[in-house]
């Protein structure tokens, strides 16, 4: 066949080339998330040095875990909106809204309305449900008016941050709301029962086999079909980083951070544990909010790289005609972009109200520039068809970074804005200048 | 084949079509028609509404008024995908390119391999489209970039490829070589006569007026929106089809004095 010729695989398993750049080429890395990876870690050295030590400690580290998760949870489906060329300036009252709603439903609906008492094993459950498909019912909502009507998505959405923060002070003169079922509280990472201890051990085994099996089964496919496959000392190289930084990570939350000696007092009282000298000692581990932002994370990258969906998202981001003339259905496509936002932003409003323990009105104020600045910090393109979910989520990771790291140096809170404003517009003209080199 | 004995409908008519845009008449009435393993050159000068009309076909931009019998049942094609049920496959002077997903992606938009849990099957797309390109351009070898970052040359190259590898029983070419070096055009014509041969209807717009007299069977010229008329290739020469298309005025009309201006 003519084609044999050309498509001559690359020797499993040949020598690693010689010079530095071909032998980065070979690793066939993604540069811009590289870049990130490598200018957060310079930040947390920085940070850690500034403050004498106090950055890169193991409750600081689970606590920017937590607080990065939320908005990371939102930020992997303004990805989805920023590549079709559209924007979401709602999401923080969408989540106010859900949220608040959330809240009603266990502390009022349920006990109260409905007389069905307190702490019903269903309560969280009922809740997470009418919280969810408020958010996917709102997104589908400014989706429909958006894709089908044809108004821009950032008016539509103005209006939704208005429209929806007001709806909060409508539904129960603007109270607080508590207390929240125990078992809700669980979705927000608090102890004793937020994290999950050793059994961080099995998150953590179980993604360093899905890093494994990812690499060998793209070789796998590429083997078949008989292309250039990725050099097996490559695969194997990027398979070990990964699967350490892992069970790094996980080592530090895990057996580098203890419940607190008053808590792991009270549980061995309530256990009968005998206490040894200098206390109990009970690992914490991944925060609960964590195990759903890689869950969505999961979910969010195989619906961005490996459904149809996803894939007509970034052909309407890259040339909304050719997407057309293809025979997608933009509108619909754009309105499931809407969906599957407004109803990250209702799993993030039930981390935050369960972290907080109360429903409160002014929950997610101004989250919606948190997101955007995560997903454009993390490589998403303003002008369409480009951006990634892993890339959004160091983005997350890097603006609740510059934000922890500013707290624990003590910087009053309008310098923080200041720095924080400066990086993001920073980082995008890196990425830009990029973006214009690599064409 | 020959025309005269043939009762079979065209594979298709359009007939009387009318696409304005505000103002202005951009197709006027207009009927054409192409039968199966024809190809009907469609010509004229900048402007005269041969994307416009082709755009309807194709479900790009429905027509305001006529009417569209594919294999004489008329049809109504009101989006892309209704084109392409009815196998109308489109090469777009614009190409319809996404220019930030690779070639694979390209040619399979809207028509995606799927594995049997329904994700993606990109390593089965690459190898399709590894095939059909190979024997278009057997130069091409950036198919893991976005498309953005090839020639015009190859972009169009994808476009072809998209357009013939789906069955087509009826495809629209608008300028398929404008940006082809020699070697890939010559390609393409044998592309196009292999298709003929295989029965596929092709219109076929191009302002190489050389190209058309080789690959074409019959010419439609348009001018200003109008159809000025449809000839046989055989029995009219390059200078009478020039005429047509710069003073819309046909064979018969046409005098030497108007044939000599035209180099003149
Ligand atoms: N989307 C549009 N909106 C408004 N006017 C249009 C549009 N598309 C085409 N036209 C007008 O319709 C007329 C015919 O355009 P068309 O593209 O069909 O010409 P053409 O014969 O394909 O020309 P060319 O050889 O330059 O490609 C032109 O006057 C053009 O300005
Ligand atoms: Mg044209």
């Amino acid at each position: 066949m003519a084609q044999a010729s050309e498509v001559a695989p690359v020797v499993a398993g040949s020598k690693p080339p010689r010079s530095l750049g071909s032998l980065y080429r070979s690793m066939e890395l993604d540069t811009r998330l590289l870049g990130m990876l490598i200018a957060l870690i310079v930040m947390w050295i920085g940070f850690d040095r500034l403050s004498g030590g106090l950055f890169l400690t193991s409750p600081n580290l689970w606590n920017l875990s937590v607080q990065s998760s939320a908005v990371a949870v939102m930020a992997t489906g303004m990805v989805l909106i920023i590549v079709s060329r559209n924007i979401d300036l709602s999401v923080g009252s969408i989540l106010g809204l859900t949220g608040y709603t959330m809240a009603m439903v266990q502390a009022v609906w349920i006990p109260t309305t409905l007389h069905l008492g307190w702490e019903q094993p269903y309560t969280f459950l009922v809740a997470l449900v009418v919280g969810i498909t408020l958010g996917a019912l709102i997104g589908g909502f400014q989706g429909v008016i958006i894709a089908y009507i044809g108004v821009p998505s950032f008016i539509v959405t103005l209006g939704g941050l208005l429209v929806w923060r007001g709806l909060v002070f409508e539904i129960q003169q603007g109270q607080t709301i508590s207390p929240i079922d125990k078992t809700f509280t669980i979705i927000g990472g608090g102890l004793p029962d937020g994290a999950l201890g050793e059994v961080s051990w099995i998150v953590a085994a179980l993604l360093c086999v899905g890093i494994v099996f990812m690499m060998w089964s793209s070789r796998r496919r590429s083997r078949t079909y008989g292309f250039p496959v990725r050099p097996l000392w490559s695969a194997i190289l990027i398979s070990v980083v990964g699967c350490a930084g892992v069970l790094a990570a996980v080592w530090v939350v895990t057996e580098g951070y203890a419940w607190p000696p008053l808590l792991a007092h009270k549980y061995a009282i309530e256990h009968h544990v005998a206490e040894p000298a200098g206390g109990l000692q009970i690992p914490v581990g991944l925060a609960v909010p964590v195990l759903i932002l890689l869950v969505v994370a999961l979910v969010m990258t195989l619906i961005a790289t490996r459904r149809r969906f996803g894939r007509y998202v970034f052909a309407i981001g890259g040339n909304p005609e050719a997407a057309e003339l293809a025979g997608i259905n933009t509108r619909r496509t754009i309105l499931g972009t809407y969906v599957i936002m407004g109803i990250l932003c209702a799993i993030s409003g039930a981390i935050q109200t369960a972290r907080l323990g109360s429903g409160v009105t002014s929950l997610g104020t101004s989250d919606e520039l948190s997101v955007i600045a995560a997903a454009v910090i993390g490589g998403t393109s303003f002008t369409g068809g480009i951006g990634t979910i892993p890339g959004a989520i160091l983005g997350a990771v890097v603006m609740q970074t510059l934000r922890s790291g500013m707290l624990t140096l003590k910087v009053d809170s309008p310098i923080q804005d200041l720095v924080v404003g400066s990086v993001l517009v920073a980082a995008v003209a890196v990425n830009t200048v990029i973006g214009r080199r690599a064409k | 084949m020959s025309m005269e004995t043939n009762q079979q409908p065209p594979l298709v008519l359009m007939r009387d079509m009318r696409v304005s845009f505000g103002g202005v008449h951009a197709v006027n009435d207009v009927t054409v028609d192409l039968r199966a393993g024809e190809v009907v050159g469609l010509v004229g000068g900048n402007g005269a509404g041969k994307s416009t009309l082709m755009r309807a076909l194709s479900g790009a931009h429905p027509a305001d008024g006529g009417q569209i019998f594919i294999n004489g049942q008329p049809v109504i094609i009101p989006n892309p995908r209704a084109a392409k049920d009815y196998g109308i496959e489109t090469i777009y002077q614009t190409l319809a390119l996404a220019d930030n997903v690779d070639a694979a992606a390209n040619m399979f938009l809207g028509r995606e391999l799927t594995t049997r849990v329904g994700s993606l099957d990109d390593a089965a797309m690459e190898s399709a489209t590894r095939k059909v390109i190979g024997r278009l351009n057997p130069n091409f070898k950036n198919f893991k970039t976005p498309v953005v970052s090839l020639s015009g040359g190859q972009r169009q190259s994808v476009a072809i490829a998209r357009a013939v590898h789906f069955n087509a029983k009826i495809l629209i070419m608008d300028e398929p070589t404008a940006a082809l070096g020699p070697a890939e055009t010559a390609q393409v014509r044998d592309l196009i006569k292999q298709l003929k041969s295989e029965g596929i209807g092709i219109f076929l717009i191009s302002h190489d007026i050389h190209d058309v007299f080789d690959l074409a069977d019959r010419i439609s010229v348009m001018l200003h929106g109008k159809l000025v008329g449809t000839v046989n290739k055989q029995e009219v020469t390059t200078d009478e089809v020039l005429a047509m298309i710069i003073m819309g005025k046909l064979p018969t009309e046409v005098t030497q004095r108007d044939l000599a201006s035209l180099h003149g």
